[in-house]
């Protein structure tokens, strides 16, 4: 196992009397996709800041490369990539010399006619900023994070604001960075987001990890019920059901019922029994609990309050 | 440490240039202001056209309004890239704080000097014989009062709450200071306390300077002023440094 790309133990950092990270460890893996989740103002973005050396923690330390993101920031900068949240460009700057600035910066960049070309922006090479839709704008800043081919690549909040259609544009791009080997961590608060792309997430909540893990696992150890939830018209289904699966299991409204339980097999079982008590059925879904609902179990509210 | 600084100081012009009102208040303002001020008052000595001698030095002022200017807009471009988060983007680069902002301050200072020009350029045609000065300790004496006033722009950008108030904030700064700068009455007559804030305001400094090289006098008889411009560069740099907000 190779030695993790990003160590981060007991950092914490306050603003004032207003406390963003209180305690936050991790570790993170070459050639991963990995999240950290939770609400806003929850330490993401400062976490994520002192990692890349824009900000200077209270306490804690904190190695990326190997390297010290302060002491050695010019080093690192050559390294990595960074994506800031909300953060913009000039209005009339154009997108070739945005793209050429940065490559200046560079001692090692990639083929800018390339890297345009794979985020879609070919046609916009000589738009202004300013004119680029809230989609196109955040693949510029993609680009431009990745402008000089770093090995680790900082997205924060790279899809809020933006519609389904430019979000799953831009999910496209991340899962290809990690093709072409890159560590990529990035901060959501879209559960969604994180399930479908991240291989592994923090959530934190308060400044605090308060739980780190693939989504999967996640799911599997905190949220292990499974539902399914199917219409029938058949006279008694209901109580048929309750003597066969124990009647805490079965939740009826009308013709409609909700079978709960655990385990791999609960859904072919209740395939089964469906099959055998010969039940009319007019509609049959599974319902699988999310990172969401860990998070709703964790945290005690939803991540929208 | 300067790495970049061409390219992004070249984007950065065109940037500017593209917004035509913003060039057109650089350039045009002055030009316009110069050429009604001098009809109507004279620009220097008495003349045929105007036999009284004007209350104050037309092109020293007009020449302290290009410096101010200058600052106003730094101040609210400054200001708009912090609210933006543009200068935070810039920040993450390689390129160094100070290289960041020293782009802008080059395009200040070019577009004065081109403001300068142009002024030249309407005193030849619109008033023959007023531009017989040294032009070449003008453009210096001007270049370093613009660039002593940018740097208190900078300290000004510091306390700038948002974008919206940069200009007004601005201006609330540097047009009192255009007032007590000595161009239009001596300073004098002020009382002591009020006498000893004007010396601490780089604007009467660079009228002093500016006005003593108009009517001639070499430097020699100003490096006091010239001196002080360069102490408050000194201390308006200093103290943006440790005050200087980027985000």
């Amino acid at each position: 196992m190779p030695p993790p790309v990003i160590v981060v133990s007991h950092l914490a950092k306050s603003y004032g009397s207003t406390v963003a990270v209180a305690d936050v460890s991790m570790e993170i893996d070459q050639g991963e996709i990995f999240g950290l989740i939770g609400p806003n103002g929850a330490g993401k973005t400062t976490t994520m800041e002192c990692v890349e050396g824009h900000r200077r923690p209270d306490r804690g330390e904190i190695t990326v490369l190997g390297l010290h993101p302060i002491r050695d920031a010019s080093a690192l900068r050559q390294r990595i990539g960074v994506q800031h949240q909300e953060a913009q460009l000039q209005k009339r700057i154009k997108v070739w010399e945005a793209i050429d600035l940065w490559s200046a910066l560079y001692s090692r960049t990639v083929d800018t006619d390339d890297l345009l070309g794979r985020l879609g922006l070919e046609a916009k090479r000589n738009a202004w900023f300013m004119t680029l839709s809230g989609g196109q704008k955040q693949r510029l800043f993609v680009a431009l994070a990745l402008i000089h081919d770093p090995e680790v690549v900082f997205l924060d909040e790279l899809t809020t604001g933006l519609d389904p259609q430019a979000r799953h544009a831009i999910w496209g791009l991340v899962t290809d960075i990690r093709e072409r080997g890159k560590t990529v961590v990035l901060s959501t608060h879209l559960m969604e987001e994180a399930e479908r792309l991240c291989d592994r997430v923090a959530i934190i909540e308060h400044g605090r990890v308060i739980e780190i893990g693939p989504p999967g696992d996640l799911v599997d150890k905190h949220c292990p019920e499974r539902r399914v939830v199917f219409t029938s018209e058949t006279v008694g289904v209901a109580d048929r059901l309750r003597s066969v699966l124990g009647a805490h299991t079965v939740e009826s409204e009308g013709t409609t019922h909700t079978l709960r339980g655990e385990g791999e097999d609960f859904v072919t079982e209740v395939i089964h029994l469906v099959a055998r008590e010969e039940v009319r059925v007019r509609g049959f879904r599974t319902e699988e609990p999310t990172l969401e609902d860990v998070f709703l179990k964790l945290t005690g509210h939803g991540i929208r309050d | 440490m300067f790495k970049g600084l061409w390219k992004l100081t070249w984007i950065e012009t065109k940037v500017f240039m593209r917004e035509p009102m913003g060039v057109f208040a650089t350039l045009g303002i002055p030009l316009v202001l110069f050429i009604v001020l001098g009809r109507i008052l004279g620009t220097g000595q008495a003349s045929a056209a105007a036999p009284v001698p004007p209350p104050f030095n037309v092109p020293v002022l007009v020449a302290l309004i290009i410096a101010v200017s200058a600052v106003i807009s730094l101040v609210a471009i400054i200001s708009i890239y912090r609210e933006a988060g543009i200068l935070k983007r810039l920040r993450a680069t390689p390129l160094s704080p100070v290289t960041i902002l020293s782009a802008q301050v080059v395009i200040k200072l070019v577009f004065t000097l081109i403001s300068l020009a142009l002024l030249v350029l309407a005193g030849r045609r619109f008033f023959p014989g007023a531009m017989d000065v040294n032009l070449a300790s003008f453009t210096v004496a001007l270049l370093l009062s613009t660039l002593s006033i940018l740097s208190l722009g900078f300290v000004i950008a510091s306390v700038v709450p948002t974008a919206r108030f940069a200009q007004p904030i601005a201006a609330a700064f540097l047009y009192p200071m255009i007032v007590l700068s000595g161009l239009f009455f001596p300073l004098d007559q002020l009382p002591q306390a009020l006498w000893v804030l004007t010396q601490l305001f780089p604007t009467t400094h660079a009228v002093s300077l500016m006005h003593g090289v108009w009517e001639g006098s070499g430097w020699g008889a100003h490096w006091g002023s010239a001196l002080a411009l360069l102490a408050l560069l000194g201390v308006c740099s200093g103290v943006s440094t440790r005050v200087f907000r980027w985000e």
